[in-house]
């Protein structure tokens, strides 16, 4: 009972995080008389739960959806490794599911170079995937090159995250 | 006196690299915005009536406005003008004419021969010399009178400079809307002058790097309207579009031949790009290189029999020529910095490339032999040039500084006469058509 509770209010308190309006200033109602309250039980601190097995969360939650490459490069780096055996972990716990990859390029690059280039970056995310046991035909790679930054700022930060290829889950997750 | 516009204009053309050897191509850059643009006064084309009247100052606004912006002409101001010409029949009184110091004068005339018919007559007078250079006469319909401008401008630059005009083309391009995370680009095409902008596809689907066929009636395209990214055909005149060929991956960068008769372009395989080209009537494909590196962007000489393209076989983004059949592949870009988006001149003599260098990118040119480069641009970003059909003229995409949106520019091949396309919107991949028959 307790527990269900627990996970009543944290339903409550994720929808209400969810869609957060901004504050707006409201009047300052006039003070009521002081009366003495008693404070309410404490309900201990609000946790989220585990995102469901099986689903986009859990694989955008628990893998990474996302690796990143340097400029001009489309070599996995450590951390895209690790990454990317976690997908491989989790698509290989989820053998229903199919995933697009798709190769993005930053801009500074020419369009068709680009192109070419985020073939390469989807490509090379794939081929790791394949090596750890995920089934090619699972798997279909698109290349974005520059035209679909996730960041539409031209700086540093923006160009480092949009040198990436995404694991996109198509079909066959809980949802 | 005749003497001295040709002159004039021979020393001008031998500044611009024209009459010159390609080995001269150096002394452009020293020379450059030292060329002085020749005077020309060009009245409103007389008429008898107030429609012909109309028609009549718009064609002389529209032919003032492409000779100024081909940086080669200096339009006179009409008020400065002391002949009031009302017959274009009779010589006019080249003393006024040589008072305001016009080297030319271009006198028309318009006649509404029906409601639907109208007679443009023109002529095109040496001040100096006292001669008639040119004098035509062409009919049309009267909603065609911005072609008829774009003809008679061609046609004074042929006369007056010795080489074919381009006036009367068209540019396709892409029409950028939207935040740069949610762009939405539409395949569009506007005149020379950038009158006339229409678009061709919804925006539904992203198209990127549209080109022109040789007749100016079909368009190749990438699009990712089809499940596989894949290269278009678009006709013009009845608006449909195809898949160019059933490729086992995505296929871009696609380029008409010189003929019309095939497209050549990239296909991806196994994360692969490598070139191909299909014939346009047997559909047959073939393939040209076969490397581990990315082969893109390729471009046929005029007479097509090779090839430039863009390979990161030597570690960086490089251009390299190789024979039409694939064979006899050569690097020609050694200077510092990656180049890529060749195209090779319709003249034959020179390649267009994109350049990056220093966080900087250039629009540039060098010769097929990879020699006597020269940098013409220098922008944040500046890519993907196309040449005018006479291969005078370069315009490419600019965005100028970081998060401004692209528009489409130009330049000539001297350096000089840099412009910005007037566009609604952003606008980006400009491909330039030939001449319209």
């Amino acid at each position: 009972m307790k527990s269900a509770l627990v996970s009543l209010t944290s339903l409550l308190f994720i929808s209400a995080c969810a869609s957060t309006p901004p504050a707006e200033p409201q009047p300052t109602p006039p003070a009521p008389a002081p009366t003495r309250q008693t404070p309410p039980p404490s309900t201990g601190a609000l946790t989220p739960l585990p995102p469901v097995p099986g689903s986009v969360d859990e694989f955008n939650r628990t893998a990474g959806d996302r690796v990143l490459f340097a400029y001009n490069s489309a070599s996995l780096t450590f951390d895209a490794r690790a990454i990317l055996s976690r997908q491989a972990a989790w698509l290989n716990r989820n053998g229903n599911t199919r995933i697009l990859i798709d190769g993005n390029c930053d801009e500074r690059g020419t369009r068709e170079y680009n192109l070419a280039l985020g073939a390469r970056r989807a490509s090379a995310a794939r081929n790791y995937l394949v090596n750890l046991g995920v089934a090619p035909s699972r798997i279909s790679t698109i290349s974005y090159g520059k035209e679909r930054p996730i960041d539409g700022r031209s700086n540093e930060s923006a160009w480092s995250r949009n040198r990436n290829a995404h694991t996109g889950i198509v079909s066959g997750a809980v949802s | 006196m005749k003497m001295e516009i040709t002159m004039r204009l021979l020393l001008a053309l031998f500044i611009m690299g024209f009459a010159a050897p390609a080995w001269a191509t150096l002394e452009i850059d020293i020379s450059k915005g030292h060329l002085d643009p020749m005077p020309i006064a060009i009245p409103d084309f007389v008429g008898a009536s107030d429609p012909e009247r109309e028609i009549g100052v718009q064609i002389a606004e529209l032919v003032r406005a492409n000779l100024e912006r081909s940086g080669l002409f200096r339009p006179l101001d009409t008020a400065s003008f002391i002949e009031q010409q009302t017959n274009i029949n009779v010589q006019p009184r080249f003393a006024d004419w040589r008072v305001i110091r016009a080297d030319a004068l271009l006198s028309g005339r318009l006649v509404m021969e029906s409601e639907n018919r109208m007679r443009i007559e023109f002529r095109l007078w040496d001040v100096l010399a006292e001669t008639q250079l040119v004098g035509l006469q062409l009919a049309t319909t009267p909603e065609n009178w911005r072609r008829i401008g774009n003809k008679i401008s061609d046609v004074i630059y042929q006369k007056l400079t010795g080489e074919t005009g381009y006036f009367d083309t068209r540019i396709v391009f892409i029409a950028e809307s939207g935040p740069k995370t949610d762009r939405v680009k539409r395949l569009a095409i506007m005149d020379q002058d950038g009158a006339n902008p229409t678009f061709l596809t919804s925006g539904k689907y992203t198209v990127l790097t549209p080109r022109f066929s040789p007749t100016a009636q079909q368009i190749t395209y990438m699009s990712y309207a089809s499940r596989t990214p894949s290269v278009f055909l678009f006709n013009i005149e009845t608006g449909r579009q195809e898949v160019l060929g059933d490729f086992p991956g995505m296929t871009f960068a696609p380029r008409f031949s010189p003929d019309g008769t095939k497209v050549i372009m990239s296909l991806v395989q196994g994360g692969n790009s490598d070139i191909w080209v299909m014939d346009l009537r047997t559909r047959q494909r073939q393939r040209l290189t076969s490397s581990p590196a990315i082969d893109t962007s390729p471009s046929y000489s005029p007479d097509g029999s090779r090839i430039v393209f863009n390979s990161d076989r030597g570690g960086t983004p490089q251009l390299y020529i190789m024979n039409a059949d694939g064979s006899g592949t050569h690097r020609i870009s050694f200077g510092k910095g990656r180049y890529s988006a060749p195209v090779w001149s319709p003249r034959g003599d020179l390649i267009a490339f994109t350049k990056s260098l220093n966080s900087k990118f250039h629009i540039g040119v060098m010769r097929p032999e990879g020699d006597v480069e020269r940098i013409l641009t220098t922008a944040y970003l500046d890519e993907g040039p196309t040449w005018s059909p006479n291969g005078r003229v370069l315009m490419f995409t600019r965005e100028p500084r970081p998060g401004a949106g692209p528009h489409i520019w130009s330049i000539d091949l001297t350096g000089t006469n840099l412009r910005q396309m007037p566009t609604t919107g952003d606008a980006s991949d400009p491909a330039w058509s030939p001449l319209i028959e």
